[in-house]
């Protein structure tokens, strides 16, 4: 008798949190991928596709599905070390195919050569350019995230990629601090 | 609160953590009154001396400036104005090296005075109490006053703090304290000038309303307590704290700690706990603005250091050069190691050169003798003595900063808060191992604050990009909605039964019949070369323009097709070396295929061959260097080879086979030919558009085809019979239409150019329009009659007609277009532009066929 209850008792339990586990499971179902969302989080945005990837949010997608770490040209070393404490995987040097010189620059436009063709504005990832058909364009700057984009599809070569000048607020220190010494 | 007044008023203070007793120096310019100095020959006035935004110019060069003037206007309301210091003239807006570390350059306006200092219109306030809080704070806005004590925070935004917070002020409190060695400013400042801070603290005093006002100010400074007991004798509301010097005594929340007992919460504003601090001179300066509308224009600078023969304090103008002042105070520098330092030697920078002007935060410039610099000790290990930690006003932890700056650890900085030091510089005296600490925080500041505004960048990057995405599709789904309603209603109307709907109904019918028609054709065609089904599918084409670019796409689908072929490119590569090798490799093909189709397929295959090779060499070629190369002897180092084996290698064959293969060797020519012709449209595309409009680069590619093709004919008629003639006459028809090939591809640059030069001359009128439209015929009369040369020889007249029509259509096409572009180049504007436009049209025609070709 006493054997049919404990099977009882432990059915029922069983069947309980079978219910509940299947009940959590519709209730707090989690929309997409939150490790990519993570990763994306990680990643600089430039959109730059030079991890061969139209934008970062493809590229996380990617990685949170097992592709390699060290694409990512624009966040560098910094990004990948990230990225490999997220998903706690081993730091990987900065793939060579994908290596370049990743100082923060904007695109800039040389105004008397632009013909207003607007090839640029549909190649700008994030609308950062402005202009229309044969008028002048320019790149807000502000927006520009330096991801390259714009250059090749320019067919007067008149966007070139210019480093971000340093301003007071940007500057960084270097000089020693000044010391006193007693004057006797 | 108090208990807070009844410990003031027994002189108890209280005591904040750490902090240095370096040597004071003050004695060097203490006992010697304020000296104004005669005008300097030219004030540089940065545009930006305070925290927040720079205002923008209103006055522009050569633009006469009386003293008092104001230069700069902005609506930002952490902006606030610059002024004229003296009359005079405003000789120049451009950047100059301003008072930072960072020997930046900034936009700077120089002044050159003339002299008489005449003042603007001056509205002299007799009574300020009658003033409303808003003309008050007004007044201290437009006067351009910024926080006299070394930050620079606009004065009328902290003055109006109060209103922000609901809380009441209880403590306004001067800061006097002026704890770093050698400055002397406001000591000074006091002891001459007592009765106008005063009335600047009792207008702080109506503005803030706050329930007693503090002066602090250290006990080393007598002379300028006994005047400020002196001057608030009467006045209940200000209590006069002196306080035991200690260094740094004089930062914001360490005074408010030793006078009120009070610490301020990492991250808050001391408004948030009721007190708000001002400097002393920003009091003086305060009422200079209010009662006699003298805006910010001059500052008490302390000149000191051993190294000056006559150290002082002077009214310094604001924009004066700092090598002005020390020419003033009689520098002698005696090696090229003494510097100059801007600010006191705890907190201030060494100036990156003499001619940075005194801004409104320049309290004292500092010339040290040599004997005053520390020696430049090398850094050491931190031996972890602890010394750092116990000095630092802010309670935090140096020696762990320390690494974690060097680590580049931003969160433990964080967490150990960083942001919390005041970069007093104690930590940096006592640390026996010379390590520059302060130098170390500074960077992992900087560095933090970038790290935020590049996440904040990439944040609002990510959002864009999102939007973007949206709206492109968005855009997609609007324009595939208008199709469909378009297509709707076009059916609705042809349905409707009027006239018109029965005249379009039968175009429709006439339109689908042609497109059967032309169907019916291309599957007739489908088993012939591709070339000719190129060709022909342009045959007798309703509008030549679009017949040509069918042809175009044709030949580019082909081109991708073949590219897809499974044929190994280094078979390939061994081809290219070995011409030899043609022969044993067409071989087998033959056997197996059947006899008519053999030579086809033979011909494919060398075809998907030749193209691979030109393929293989665009990839070699970058565009760059491809627009270097120089286009017609490149052209023709391509094709000398070529030449030379097209015929030894049909004599080869003709002499060792029958008549097969005879054929075989016929479509390898052709092959040939068309691998040459692809080379060469890839090869001249680029160097084409270099050469722009240049109709020689044309002819000169075109000339040594033509020497060609009677060449091989040639070789082949002395060597075999009427067969082998046949296969000659299959040879030159291959030729002629690589010939017709090459220039569709080749021809399109360069019409191009020439169509955009055309509209130039259609609008100058000049006799250029004659020569252009010359060039442009005269390479298709040299060469059409030469392909039907070759092909009437032995050809039906159909190919012929499809050449003469093709030739015709490129000629029709370069009349009609210009009419495109002709609004773009109207008169002079610019032939350059046009150039441009042209140059571009090629490059983007070139690379697309590249792309082409690599897919």
């Amino acid at each position: 008798m006493s054997i049919v209850i404990a099977i009882l008792v432990i059915g029922f339990i069983a069947l309980l949190f079978g219910a509940l586990l299947g009940y959590a499971s519709i209730r707090f179902k989690v929309e997409g991928d939150p490790l990519a969302e993570q990763i994306d989080d990680l990643l600089p945005q430039t959109q730059c596709g030079q991890c061969g990837y139209p934008g970062c949010k493809p590229y996380a997608d990617a990685v949170a599905n097992g592709e390699a770490i060290n694409k990512c040209a624009p966040g560098g070393e910094e990004t990948i070390k990230k990225i490999a404490e997220l998903m706690g995987v081993e730091v990987q040097a900065l793939d060579e195919n994908h290596a370049t010189d990743n100082t923060p620059k904007v695109a800039f436009i040389i105004e008397e050569d632009c013909i207003g063709c607007t090839k640029c504005i549909q190649a700008c990832p994030v609308d950062a350019i402005i202009g229309t058909t044969k008028q002048m364009h320019t790149v807000i700057v502000d927006e520009c995230t330096g991801c390259d984009l714009c250059v090749a599809p320019c067919p007067v070569d008149c966007i070139e990629m210019r480093p971000i000048e340093t301003t007071k607020q940007s500057w960084q220190w270097d000089l020693n601090s000044i010391p006193v010494t007693q004057v006797d | 609160m108090n208990s807070i007044i009844n410990r003031i008023d027994k002189n108890q203070f209280w005591k904040f953590h750490g902090g240095i007793h370096p040597p004071e120096q003050k004695f060097i310019t203490e006992n010697k009154p304020i000296r104004t100095l005669p005008l300097p020959k030219e004030l540089i006035l940065p545009l930006q001396q305070h925290i927040g935004q720079a205002g923008e110019l209103i006055v522009s060069v050569g633009d006469k400036v009386l003293k008092g003037q104001v230069l700069t206007a902005s609506n930002h309301p952490m902006a606030v104005p610059i002024h004229a210091p003296t009359s005079g003239t405003i000789t120049a807006i451009k950047d100059a090296t301003i008072a930072h570390p960072s020997a930046l350059q900034e936009p700077c306006l120089f002044l050159a005075p003339d002299g008489n200092d005449t003042w603007q219109q001056r509205n002299i306030c007799t009574d300020y109490h009658k003033l409303s809080r808003f003309e008050l704070l007004e007044k201290i806005a437009n006067a351009g006053i910024a926080g006299m004590g070394g930050a620079g925070f606009p004065t009328h935004i902290k003055a109006n703090s109060s209103a922000a917070h609901s809380k009441r002020i209880e403590f306004l409190i001067i800061n006097a304290a002026e704890c770093e060695p050698y400055i002397t400013a406001d000591d000074l400042l006091i002891r001459e000038q007592s009765p106008t801070i005063i009335d600047g603290i009792n207008i702080l005093h109506q503005l803030i309303n706050p329930e007693y006002v503090l002066i602090g100010i250290e006990d080393n400074k007598p002379e300028a307590i006994k005047t400020l007991q002196n001057a608030t004798k009467d006045l209940e509301h200000i209590r006069v704290c002196v306080i035991p010097t200690k260094y740094p005594s004089g930062g914001e929340k360490q005074l408010i700690q030793i006078l009120t007992g009070k610490e301020i919460p990492s991250g808050f504003l001391p408004s948030s706990q009721g007190i708000i601090m001002q400097n002393i001179a920003t009091c003086y300066a305060i009422a200079d603005a209010v009662i006699n509308d003298i805006p910010l224009i001059k500052r008490v600078t302390t000149v000191t250091g051993l190294g000056l023969n006559k150290p002082q304090n002077v009214w310094a103008l604001l924009g004066t050069p700092v090598n002005y002042l020390l020419e003033q105070c009689e520098y002698q520098p005696q090696s090229n190691k003494q510097r100059v330092i801007m600010g006191g030697p705890m907190m201030g920078f060494t100036l990156p050169s003499g001619n940075v002007p005194v801004v409104k935060i320049t309290n004292c410039v500092l010339a040290p003798s040599e004997k005053e610099i520390a020696a430049e000790n090398t850094e050491v290990e931190c031996i972890r003595c602890g010394q750092c930690a116990d000095v630092c006003p802010a309670q935090l932890l140096p020696q762990e900063l320390q690494w974690s700056a060097k680590a580049k650890d931003h969160e433990q900085l964080e967490t150990l808060n960083l942001f919390d030091c005041i970069e007093c510089g104690a930590c940096a005296y006592v640390c026996p191992s010379y390590i520059p600490l302060v130098h170390y925080y500074r960077i992992g500041k900087a560095e933090i604050r970038e790290q935020k505004q590049l996440e904040i960048k990439a944040e609002k990057a990510k959002i864009r990009f999102e939007a973007r995405k949206l709206r492109l599709e968005r855009d997609k789904k609007a324009r595939e909605e208008k199709q469909r309603k378009a297509a709707e209603a076009r059916k609705a109307r042809m349905n409707s039964g009027t006239p018109e709907a029965k005249n379009e109904m039968s175009a429709v019918a006439a339109a689908l019949a042609r497109v059967k028609a032309k169907k019916a054709q291309t599957t007739d065609t489908a088993t012939t070369t591709p070339q000719e089904q190129a060709v022909e599918a342009s045959e007798k084409p309703k509008n030549p323009q679009i017949a040509a670019a069918i042809a175009r796409a044709k030949a580019k689908k082909l081109a991708n097709q073949n590219n897809f072929d499974t044929e190994n490119p280094a078979k390939i590569k061994d081809k290219q070396d070995n011409q030899t090798d043609n022969k044993t490799e067409s071989k087998p093909a033959l056997e197996v295929s059947p006899e008519d189709k053999k030579a086809k397929v033979a011909a494919t295959i060398a075809k998907a061959k030749a193209k691979k090779l030109a393929k293989e060499n665009t990839a070699k070629e970058t565009p760059s260097t491809v627009t270097e190369e120089s286009d017609a002897p490149a052209a023709e180092t391509v094709k000398v080879p070529d030449v030379v084996e097209t015929p030894k290698l049909t004599e080869a064959t003709v002499a060792n086979e029958d008549d097969k293969k005879a054929k075989i060797a016929a479509t390898i020519a052709k092959a040939k030919a068309k691998k040459l012709a692809k080379e060469n449209t890839a090869k001249e595309t680029p160097s084409t558009v270099t050469e722009e409009s240049d109709a020689p680069a044309a002819e000169t590619v075109k000339t040594p085809d033509v020497v060609e093709t009677p060449k091989v004919t040639e070789a082949n008629v002395k060597n075999v019979d009427d067969k082998k003639a046949k296969i000659a006459a299959t040879i030159a028809k291959a030729k002629a239409k690589k010939l017709a090939k090459e220039n569709t591809a080749k021809e399109v640059p360069s019409t191009v150019t020439e169509e955009s030069d055309v509209p130039a001359t259609d609008t100058s009128k000049a006799a250029n329009t004659q020569k252009v439209a010359e060039t442009v015929k005269a390479p298709e009369i040299i060469e059409t009659p030469k392909v039907t040369d070759a092909t009437v020889a032995n050809e039906d007249d159909k190919k012929a007609k499809i050449a003469q029509a093709v030739a015709k259509a490129r000629a029709k096409k370069e009349v009609t277009t210009p009419t495109d572009s002709k609004d773009t180049s109207k008169n002079t504007i610019a032939e350059e532009k046009k150039k441009r436009i042209a140059e571009a049209v090629a490059k983007a025609k070139a690379k697309k066929q590249q792309r082409s070709e690599l897919t």
